[in-house]
């Protein structure tokens, strides 16, 4: 009996459940000072900086990596790229719980959960930018959870829902991308009604542009990043095919993810020559633009040019991570770094013990998630039931 | 060449401001358009080529 109990005991016990479980009582604590005491007593925001990194990093990273699903699905069936049909599957997932995830952190920051759906439903704010995000968002949420919904009903045995759903594919990866293309741009848009308070090289009036842009190549990126560690935890949960395309797809997206990263590099420099703000880059922030510019985006293209040429995956793997820490630099950047930039140090933000808690407790509700989807639902591998059907 | 780059260069009409960046700006679209066609023959410089003949 008692080594019954320890083999229970040990099997739940591992280090990634001791740590998740940690991050997420620390996380759940956090949330009830936050809503029993407010924002004042769990973060560092103030009348000067109101968004800091719920924000910064979970909204605006968060909807920039989650783009993997809206740039996968349109590959593979408007672009009719089969040959990525493995990736589609992972990538909506990643995209589900992303987009879920952001809603989840945005309670934080403007409280009142119950009063969520007001925008959407009750009150309209049609000349707001913040309206167009929030209704995309929620739009989007919804087309990535009926999009994700067949492996569910697959794992449930639903066949008749099942089908129905699957022939909506082309449908939901059209508006997927329609409203991708909206919130993306509109998230960078947000940024151009502070023109004074957003560093000159990091403000442009492309920045909806640079933000649709960036979200591409983050999503392609994010594919390979997420695909390689999918292989190194379940790789036993992958079918012949998935394995069979995997090398495929890094090499496609990372050989796409290049071109599209130089044409960014293109088009940021373009930003700076209309504003003519040249000068600016032999400042310090000068110096931290181009640390950003030519460490986390010419650079990993390049490699990613290399990896594509020699069709090496793991310079590819390698690529995907520099560009993924990138595009989170490039957000916070924006939305913290350059923020603001004018102000004396003592009025500048950073984010409190509390803030850094919630941020880490959603990327770990969204592991633990996401690890409970991929080892049940036919994420990695096609259901024996529907192997022709896809 | 150096009233093209002169950082110090001080504008006094909107019409001389843009008349300079937007001269720097094509120029610029020029070189990026053929770098990134350089840089995309240097990307796929080793696939294999597809023959329809």
């Amino acid at each position: 009996m008692s080594q019954e109990i320890d083999r229970i005991n040990k099997s739940i016990f591992t280090p990634f459940n001791i740590i998740a479980g940690t991050v997420i009582i620390a996380g759940l604590i956090v949330t009830f000072l936050r809503f029993t005491k407010g924002l004042g007593a769990v973060t560092n925001l103030d009348d000067n900086n109101p968004w800091g990194i719920w924000i910064g990093f979970d909204l605006l990273c968060g909807v920039a990596l989650a783009a993997g699903g809206y740039v996968t699905s349109a590959a593979c069936y408007i672009f009719g790229l089969k040959r990525y049909h493995s990736a589609v599957r992972p990538a909506i997932l990643t995209a589900f719980l992303g987009y879920a995830l952001v809603v989840l952190a945005l309670h934080y920051d403007v409280g009142r959960p119950w009063r969520l759906p007001y925008p959407i439903f009750l009150s309209q704010g049609t000349t707001s930018l913040l309206f167009e995000v929030g209704l995309c968002v929620f739009l989007y949420l919804s087309v990535l959870f009926i999009e994700y919904s067949p492996a569910v009903l697959e794992w449930l045995g639903l066949k008749k829902i099942r089908d129905l759903i699957v022939r909506l594919t082309l449908v939901l990866t059209i508006f997927g991308v329609i409203l991708s293309t909206l919130h993306q741009s509109s998230l960078g848009a947000l940024f151009m009604i502070a023109p004074s308070k957003l560093h000159p090289l990091w403000y442009s009036n492309y920045l909806p542009v640079y933000f649709f842009i960036s979200s591409i190549f983050a999503g392609l990126s994010m594919v390979i990043f997420e695909g390689s560690l999918a292989h190194r935890y379940f790789h036993y949960k992958m079918d012949e095919i998935h394995l069979k395309e995997s090398k495929d797809v890094a090499l496609g997206f990372g050989k796409a993810a290049s071109f599209i990263m130089m044409g960014y590099v293109g088009i940021k420099l373009i930003g700076i020559s209309i504003d003519n703000n040249w000068h600016y880059l032999t400042t310090s922030w000068g110096v931290w633009y181009l640390f950003e510019l030519i460490g986390f985006v010419a650079l990993p293209a390049f490699i990613y040019a290399i990896a594509a040429r020699e069709k090496n995956l793991r310079l590819v793997r390698w690529a995907a991570l520099i560009s993924v820490f990138g595009v989170v630099l490039n957000r916070l950047n924006i939305s913290i770094v350059a923020f603001n930039w004018q102000l004396p140090t003592a009025e500048r933000y950073f984010p409190s013990w509390s803030e850094i808690t919630i941020s880490l407790f959603v990327v770990t509700v969204g592991i633990v998630f996401y690890r409970f989807i991929v080892t049940r639902m036919p994420i990695f591998y096609e259901h024996p039931d529907y192997q022709h059907d896809n | 060449m150096k009233g093209l780059i002169d950082m110090d260069r001080v504008f006094y009409t909107l019409q001389d401001f843009m008349l300079h960046s937007k001269s720097v700006t094509y120029i610029l679209i020029g070189g990026i358009l053929i770098g990134l066609m350089l840089f995309w023959i240097f990307l796929a410089g080793r696939d294999e080529k597809k023959r329809t003949f």
